[in-house]
C-alpha cells in the first residue's frame, strides 16, 4: 500500500530539494538551517541578512500554504513541554558542535556525497531512534 | 537580489516541510519509533529531497559562480572527528526528545504552535552554550 502521506512526503521532499538547489544557484550557500539560526547570535553585515531572509521564509511558509490550499496539517506533540525544551537545548548544542543538522548534513551534504555528512546523519538517526526507544520504555513523559 | 532569492528558498523549503508533514513532531517521532508504530514518511521526504538536490547540485556547481555572488561556499572538509560524531549524537538525542530539528521548528512557530516557540528558544540557548564551551567555530 502506497499511502497518501508517502506521496505528500515525496512531493514535499522534492520541493525542499528544489529550494536547496535554488539557494545554491543564486547565493552559492548550503541550506544549513542550524547554521542560519546560529547566525542570528552573531549579527554581522553581509553574512547575516541572507540567513535571516531564509528563516523568515521558513516562518511564513505555513501561512502561504494555508492561503494556497485552505488548510494546514494538524500537528501533535508527543512529549511534555519539559522534555521538548530539553530536546531543543540538545538540538541547539549538538547541531552546532557537529556542524550541521538534517538540512545541512542530511540533505545538502549527502547530496554531495560528503563523508562527514554521511557519518553525521547515520549518527543522529541512530541516537534519535535509541532515544525514542528509551523514552518509550520509561513511559513517554506524557 | 540575494535576499529575495534567500527568502524564496526559505519559503519553498518551509512549504515542502508543511506539505510533507515534517512540521509535525508526532510524524518525526513516528519515523524514529522503529520498534513501535513505524511511520516511514520521513524517508520519502529525505529521498525526494536528496534525488532533486544531488541532480541539481551537479549542474549548479559546474558553473563558475552563483548568480548573486562570486563564489560557492561549499566545505571540502573530509575530516571525521570526535566533534562531528559527538555533536551529531547529542543532536539525535535532542531530536528524539523534541521531535523537531531546526527547520521544522521554525516553520511550526509560523503555525502558531507555542511549544515550537519554546523549542526554538531552547535551541538558541543551546547554541549560546556551544559558543561559550567550544567557541564560535
Amino acid at each position: 500500500m502506497f499511502e497518501h502521506s508517502y506521496v505528500m512526503g515525496l512531493a514535499g521532499g522534492g520541493l525542499i530539494g528544489l529550494s536547496v538547489v535554488f539557494l545554491m544557484a543564486t547565493t552559492g550557500r548550503i541550506a544549513g538551517i542550524s547554521g542560519m539560526i546560529e547566525g542570528l547570535l552573531d549579527p554581522k553585515a553581509g553574512e547575516s541578512a541572507w540567513k535571516l531572509a531564509f528563516l523568515i521564509g521558513l516562518l511564513l511558509a505555513p501561512t502561504l500554504f494555508r492561503l494556497v490550499t485552505g488548510g494546514v496539517p494538524e500537528i501533535g506533540f508527543p512529549h511534555s513541554l519539559g522534555l521538548m525544551v530539553a530536546g531543543g537545548l540538545l538540538v541547539g548544542f549538538g547541531t552546532r558542535v557537529g556542524g550541521g543538522c538534517t538540512s545541512g548534513h542530511g540533505v545538502c551534504g549527502i547530496a554531495r556525497m560528503s563523508r562527514r555528512s554521511i557519518v553525521s546523519t547515520l549518527t543522529f538517526m541512530a541516537t534519535g531512534i535509541l532515544t525514542v526507544y528509551v523514552v518509550g520504555l520509561v513511559g513517554g513523559g506524557q | 537580489m540575494k535576499l529575495i532569492a534567500s527568502l524564496l528558498a526559505g519559503l519553498g523549503f518551509g512549504v515542502g516541510l508543511t506539505l510533507s508533514g515534517m512540521v509535525n513532531p508526532d510524524k518525526v517521532i513516528g519515523f524514529l519509533d522503529i520498534t513501535g508504530h513505524w511511520d516511514p514518511t520521513l524517508a520519502f521526504v529525505m529521498g525526494g529531497a536528496l534525488m532533486v538536490t544531488a541532480i541539481g547540485y551537479r549542474f549548479v556547481l559546474k558553473r563558475a559562480c552563483p548568480m548573486c555572488d562570486d563564489k560557492f561556499y561549499v566545505s571540502l572538509d573530509n575530516k571525521i572527528d570526535a566533534r562531528l560524531v559527538g555533536g551529531a549524537a547529542v543532536f539525535g538525542i535532542g531530536w528524539g526528545l523534541a521531535g523537531f530539528c531546526p527547520g521544522p521548528a521554525v516553520s511550526a512557530v509560523g503555525l502558531h504552535a507555542m511549544p515550537a516557540l519554546w523549542v526554538v528558544g531552547a535551541m538558541l540557548v543551546g547554541m549560546m552554550a556551544k559558543r561559550l564551551i567550544v567557541g564560535r567555530h
